[in-house]
């Protein structure tokens, strides 16, 4: 029964939700068309819908945001299994933790972004700059709450292992592993919006595929309803995505508490 | 098996001067005795238990035991308060838990713990994750893991201190009687003098910082036992008798130290 009013309750919300969005989105369309405001400089929600149909049909949305896809996932993946990796060793082993320690302190508040030149100088032009910007975005927000999570394992858990004789193997896909995965988790939700923002902000400024070079050369061919297009596009990915990983977040972790 | 715990002190080194915690401890526990620890909060109860666990080094002394194990697997086994269950590990898989270290494949992990499981009354919940669970619940999860995992001596460290009054009354019996089927030797730490009474065999008393043994004190009541005993004349006279002797230690213990 409660259980029932819960769910009703939500259902409510929703629909608030639901309510308030259309309601925004009717007010943008009466806004433009009663000339309110230039539909030049903010063109009205159904043409940027048609522009979006138009775009899709003549294959060009759809190859921009394959690249963009492509570049985002390659270096999401690369970066944080490899946040992960170095992330539970630091976590586990206090000695690497302190040999790694001052490097990660140095390079973790520093926008990676502004790495990208010396990185082209290293790596050349071409995808492997691209991707491996986004990769080091990644990378330490992994790595930063891997570290975080075997830190707050409770101690115990640890006596528990130690008590039943696990062995070191044991201890860590027994323990370490399942003890960090909810915050390592959150450090991958971090890294997922991380990766979308940095293959946006490169394919801007180095970039002659993916959205975010349709977005620049859009503005500098003034093609307003592009640039919208874009924009569109992008946060429904951001969105998409979040909320794909809340899904999987549930069924990787089924013993956190539902709240 | 028996536990030889032979003048055993642990001195705690920190920047703010050394604490003793504990000071020559001896005594022996019999085969299948349920012994009782009281004393003080502080007096170093816990500190004793986790080094007979194994899992602290006495500074001087050692632990040692005699006789043959009944079955392979550790020689003792820790029941830790209800945080010590895994929260994302099953009923199953936490009771399972000392036979996994072993390298028992899960089939036969399976089959050695469903009696156990069986008889706690935890059969309906295998599947379930802690947090889905009562306190009591994990409380017998955290005791069957213990019992199934083969070891012959119980350390258990206030294990029922968190539950309510009528939840510890139906654990307690249920000590009892896995004390009784399954011819285990217990090393119980509580601070609730009737607690001790109610299951020891032999109750030792401690004082206060450092910990040393202040008296030993055979119960003297029959088994089978239940929690309904304990209005006996005799066992308000044993209450009576011991909390005299704490009452000591804890007012010598809130007394100024002289440093």
């Amino acid at each position: 029964m409660k259980a029932l009013l819960a769910l009703k309750r939500v259902r409510r919300e929703i629909w608030i939700s639901l309510l308030s969005a259309a309601f925004l989105i009717a007010m943008w369309e009466a806004a433009v068309d009663l000339d309110w405001v230039k539909s030049a400089f903010l063109p009205s929600p159904s043409t940027i819908a048609g522009q979006t149909i138009a775009l899709t049909a003549s294959g060009e949305l759809p190859r921009h945001l394959s690249i963009t896809l492509g570049r985002m996932f390659a270096g999401l993946f690369a970066g944080s299994i490899a946040g992960l990796i170095v992330g539970l060793a630091m976590g586990w082993s206090k000695t690497i933790r302190a040999i790694l320690d001052p490097l990660v302190s140095l390079i973790y508040p520093l926008p990676k972004i502004a790495l990208l030149p010396l990185i082209i100088l290293l790596v050349g032009i071409g995808e492997g700059p691209i991707i491996l910007i986004i990769a080091l975005g990644a990378f330490f927000p992994v790595l930063v709450n891997c570290v975080a999570g075997v830190a707050n394992i409770d101690p115990i858990y640890f006596d528990v292992a130690h008590n039943y004789g696990a062995s070191k193997f044991k201890t860590f896909t027994k323990v370490v592993l399942p003890g960090s995965l909810p915050v390592a988790l959150a450090g991958f939700r971090l890294a997922l919006g991380m990766s979308l923002l940095l293959a946006v902000v490169v394919e801007l400024s180095i970039g002659t595929k993916g959205l975010g070079a349709m977005l620049w050369l859009s503005w500098q061919t003034f093609r307003i309803e592009r640039i919208y297009v874009a924009i569109v596009v992008i946060a429904i990915l951001g969105l998409l995505l979040n909320w794909l990983l809340g899904l999987a977040s549930k069924r990787l972790v089924p013993w956190r508490e539902a709240r | 098996m028996k536990v030889n715990c032979h003048q055993v002190s642990k001195l705690f080194k920190s920047r703010n001067g050394d604490i003793l915690a504990l000071e020559n401890m001896s005594f022996q526990t019999e085969e299948q005795e349920f012994l009782c620890i009281v004393g003080p909060s502080g007096c170093g109860k816990t500190t004793l238990l986790r080094i007979i666990a194994g899992l602290l080094q006495p500074t001087n002394g050692k632990i040692s035991y005699e006789g043959t194990r009944a079955q392979d697997g550790p020689a003792t086994a820790l029941v830790f308060q209800e945080h010590g269950v895994f929260p994302w590990m099953n009923v199953m898989d936490n009771v399972c838990f000392g036979l996994e270290t072993r390298g028992v494949t899960k089939r036969d992990r399976y089959r050695a713990a469903m009696p156990l499981i069986e008889k706690m009354g935890l059969a309906a919940f295998i599947k379930n994750y802690p947090h889905q669970l009562s306190s009591g619940m994990k409380q017998r999860v955290g005791l069957a893991r213990a019992l199934v995992s083969g070891a012959d001596i119980l350390l258990m460290d206030e294990p029922f201190a968190a539950l309510d009054a009528q939840m510890r009354l139906i654990l307690q019996e249920q000590l009892l009687n896995i004390h009784r089927e399954y011819h285990k030797s217990v090393i119980y730490v509580t601070h609730d003098i009737e607690e001790a009474i109610l299951l020891g065999d032999r109750i030792i008393v401690m004082t206060a910082r450092p910990g040393r043994i202040k008296a030993e004190i055979k119960v003297n009541l029959n088994r089978p036992r239940n929690v309904n005993g304990q209005n006996a004349s005799e066992f308000i006279k044993m209450k009576t008798e011991i909390w005299g002797k704490i009452k000591e230690e804890v007012e010598r213990g809130m007394e100024p130290t002289s440093r």
